[in-house]
């Protein structure tokens, strides 16, 4: 059909003004010239329809997403709550209506009726199974060509579909449309796929009278911790991240987050983790008039299955292993202060490594570290200064060499030996607005010994007067 | 009763490794790092300091004391430059066996490298501090001396300009910068230094080393016995070379 930009949906007015799904861009534009268009965006439909679908759940616990428009609810056993489900689909239809969604609903023995009826139902009928026959054929859910070709055929309702012998039908239109015309005869029922339901673990516990010290609310959060260590152990989970919120009587909440870097139910390391966090606190915690109630919340569990104890008795393992040192020291410090190294495919030396958060998963690097070549000293220092220090006074025998001598933290130093130069281009391909001065980088060693990675930015012929730096130092 | 202690003092040993004490004391760290499960010091001055890390780094490489946990004050930091760990690399440290933390003061410095010296997954913790430390006396080294010794992991306290301070540390060590034997057309050879033997618990100190670091081999070998990695003697070296010039303010 072209490239054209076509229309996917319309409110309201759109259909009044009798513009309809499908219709190209350029036709519609014709027709109603002040016509407002956005991109179509099914990611996001269907987001929005996952997030009705989780709001659902006030009505049952049974929800079922059917893209990219409707919503399936077993609502059998939850209507009473309502009076009966008509007040169950309006309560519905008015919290819809005051987001200004426009919603159709039926209802139905199976899910396909339901759907059949709420997409499709015209005239209003006495009983379901005449409803159901009244429908057009589309209501089949066949592609277009066959529901096209059922038409030809004279069948315009799904009734006459369903006057058919199924085995003339099945000759002409194959197994689907069977299966079709049985599901929504009810006589085929396909399940509702529910929406999996995250029931939240969280424990919680209430003062008669308010707790006044941040000992002792610890002490409550660590049973607390063992309560939801329980929960967790039987569904083989271990959380990951953790929320402590600490409602104050005069209503103020204090919350308190935890993150580790792989999930536990350890409930010694959490309190461990909790003292720290409060530590870190930058103001103490205030009681006030006292606490009145403390809940722990697991905001995110992952998978975690039982580890077994060491053979001769004891604990699998006495909380000194690296990562829970790593958690602790980010906890007490803060994520971003606790790193390892990742390389970087770049030749600028500065760009040439990452330092990522050690705690938490590790990203799998995409590149290798460079091996160094065999033989060589160390061609890379192992202080790099970030940015880089110039330097004075430096004084070189031929423009493009290494200086003789330079002047840098206050101190001279005589260049005795030196190697280079490496030249590292700016990478050009990356930014086209201005040239890039070439570093020029010599490894110089002075009379004493200390060794520094010193360059030159930009070549005589680039800038008038370079100026030096020290990049970084050799051990 | 008697049997639980003895499993226990094997669990120790398990965990701490039984070195074979051969050859002189003093010389064993040539070949073998810095002892396991001990505090040792490293002094060096703030325009050297790369070789007193780099010397720290070698010990751990020698020792197979990885992974390094590496506590660095972040005033440090900024003022001494980041870590490379393509260059640390280069020293023969996997970068995979490198973690780096920054601590916002000495205090915290502290706190930290007492956890991590307890902690037997580690390796060797570093900690880096400039300048003098109020907090790291006696009782502190003392401390992380006994963490040491209990979790097996070598704790190298590495300070830069700083006045050496009575510590309970195993072994006291200056290291500065030394010329390298230069390679081809004048190059910068092999990172070369001066290393003194401050002092050491139980015996006598003051010996005086200069040595070259071969990354290949994972050894270090005297500057002056060209390439044959011959074992380095320390009165050999003391003989061969002058003392280098490890400088030591007087007050």
């Amino acid at each position: 059909m072209g490239n054209a930009t076509r229309l996917v949906a319309l409110d309201r007015a759109g259909m009044a003004a009798g513009l309809r799904p499908g219709l190209t861009l350029a036709d519609a534009r014709a027709q109603v010239p002040g016509l407002e268009v956005y991109p179509h965006d099914p990611h996001a439909d269907l987001d929005w329809l996952e997030a009705l679908a989780d709001g659902c759940v006030r009505y049952t616990p049974s929800v079922a997403v059917e893209p990219p428009d409707a919503l399936v609810m077993d609502i059998a056993g939850c209507t009473h709550a309502f009076d009966g489900e008509r007040f169950l689909a309006a309560d519905v239809e008015r919290r819809l209506m005051r987001r200004g969604v426009l919603a159709r609903h039926a209802f139905g023995d199976t899910p396909a009726i339901a759907m059949a009826l709420a997409r499709f139902a015209g005239v209003p009928a006495p009983d379901e199974a005449r409803a159901v026959k009244r429908l057009p054929v589309a209501a089949l859910g066949l592609d277009a060509e066959d529901t096209a070709a059922l038409a030809r055929a004279g069948l315009k309702t799904v009734g006459e579909v369903m006057a058919r012998p199924l085995s003339t039908i099945a000759a002409r239109f194959g197994e689907q449309a069977v299966t079709a015309v049985r599901r929504l005869s009810g006589e085929v029922a396909a399940p509702i796929v529910a929406r999996p339901q995250r029931v939240p673990i969280f424990a919680e516990r209430r003062f008669a009278e308010p707790i006044a010290r941040t000992d002792y609310a610890l002490e409550v959060l660590n049973g607390l911790a063992t309560d939801i260590a329980g929960q967790l152990d039987q569904r083989h989970q271990g959380g990951r991240r953790w929320e402590a919120r600490l409602f104050r009587a005069d209503g103020q909440v204090q919350r308190l987050r935890l993150e580790t870097g792989a999930p536990t139910r350890d409930v010694a390391l959490l309190a461990r983790l909790w003292r720290e966090r409060i530590d870190a606190l930058a103001d103490p915690l205030d009681p006030g008039f006292g606490y009145d109630m403390v809940r722990l919340d697991v905001v995110l569990a992952e998978r975690l299955d039982a580890t077994q104890l060491k053979l001769e008795g004891g604990a699998g393992n006495e909380g000194g292993d690296v990562p829970a040192l790593i958690d602790r020291l980010s906890t007490r410090l803060g994520k971003a202060r606790v790193r390892r190294f990742a390389p970087r495919d770049s030749h600028i030396p500065e760009q040439a490594e990452l330092s990522l958060p050690a705690a938490g998963p590790q990203p799998t690097a995409t590149t290798a570290w460079p091996t160094p070549e065999a033989g060589e000293p160390p061609q890379r220092p192992i202080y790099l200064f970030d940015p880089p220090q110039p330097i004075d006074a430096v004084m070189a025998e031929v423009p493009d060499g290494p200086p003789k001598r330079f002047k840098w933290r206050r101190t001279s130093h005589e260049i005795a030996r030196a190697e280079g130069p490496e030249r590292i281009a700016g990478e050009w391909w990356r930014r086209h607005d201005a040239a890039i001065p070439t570093r020029d980088y010599y490894r110089v060693e002075d009379r004493r010994g200390r060794r520094f990675w010193i360059f030159r930015h930009g070549l005589t012929e680039e800038v008038d007067d370079p100026r030096w730096y020290v990049h970084g130092l050799f051990a | 009763m008697v049997e639980s202690h003895i499993l226990e003092r094997l669990r120790h040993m398990a965990a701490v490794g039984v070195r074979a004490q051969t050859g002189s004391a003093a010389d064993s760290w040539l070949a073998h790092g810095l002892a396991r499960g001990k505090l040792h010091e490293v002094y060096s001055s703030a325009d050297e300091a790369a070789c007193g890390a780099g010397f720290a780094i070698m010990q751990a490489i020698l020792a197979g004391a990885t992974p390094l946990l590496w506590l660095r004050i972040e005033a440090v930091e900024r003022s001494g430059g980041r870590l490379h760990a393509t260059g640390l690399a280069e020293l023969g440290l996997p970068p995979d066996a490198l973690i780096v933390a920054l601590v916002p003061d000495a205090p915290a410095l502290l706190r930290a490298g007492a956890d991590a010296a307890r902690c037997p997954g580690l390796g060797t913790v570093l900690i880096e501090s400039s300048g003098p430390m109020r907090g790291l006396d006696l009782t502190a080294t003392r401390r992380l001396m006994l963490a040491a010794e209990t979790s097996g992991v070598t704790v190298v306290s590495l300070r830069i300009e700083a006045e050496p301070v009575p510590s309970a540390a195993a072994t006291r060590w200056s290291v500065a910068a030394a010329a390298s034997s230069p390679l081809a057309a004048d190059a910068p050879g092999l990172p070369a230094m001066d290393i003194e033997l401050l002092r050491r618990r139980g015996g006598p100190a003051g010996a005086r080393w200069r040595v070259e670091w071969d990354r290949d081999t994972t050894s270090f070998r005297g500057a002056a016995l060209s390439g044959a990695g011959l074992p380095l003697a320390a009165d050999r070296a003391a003989a061969r070379h002058p003392p280098a010039p490890v400088r030591r303010r007087s007050g």
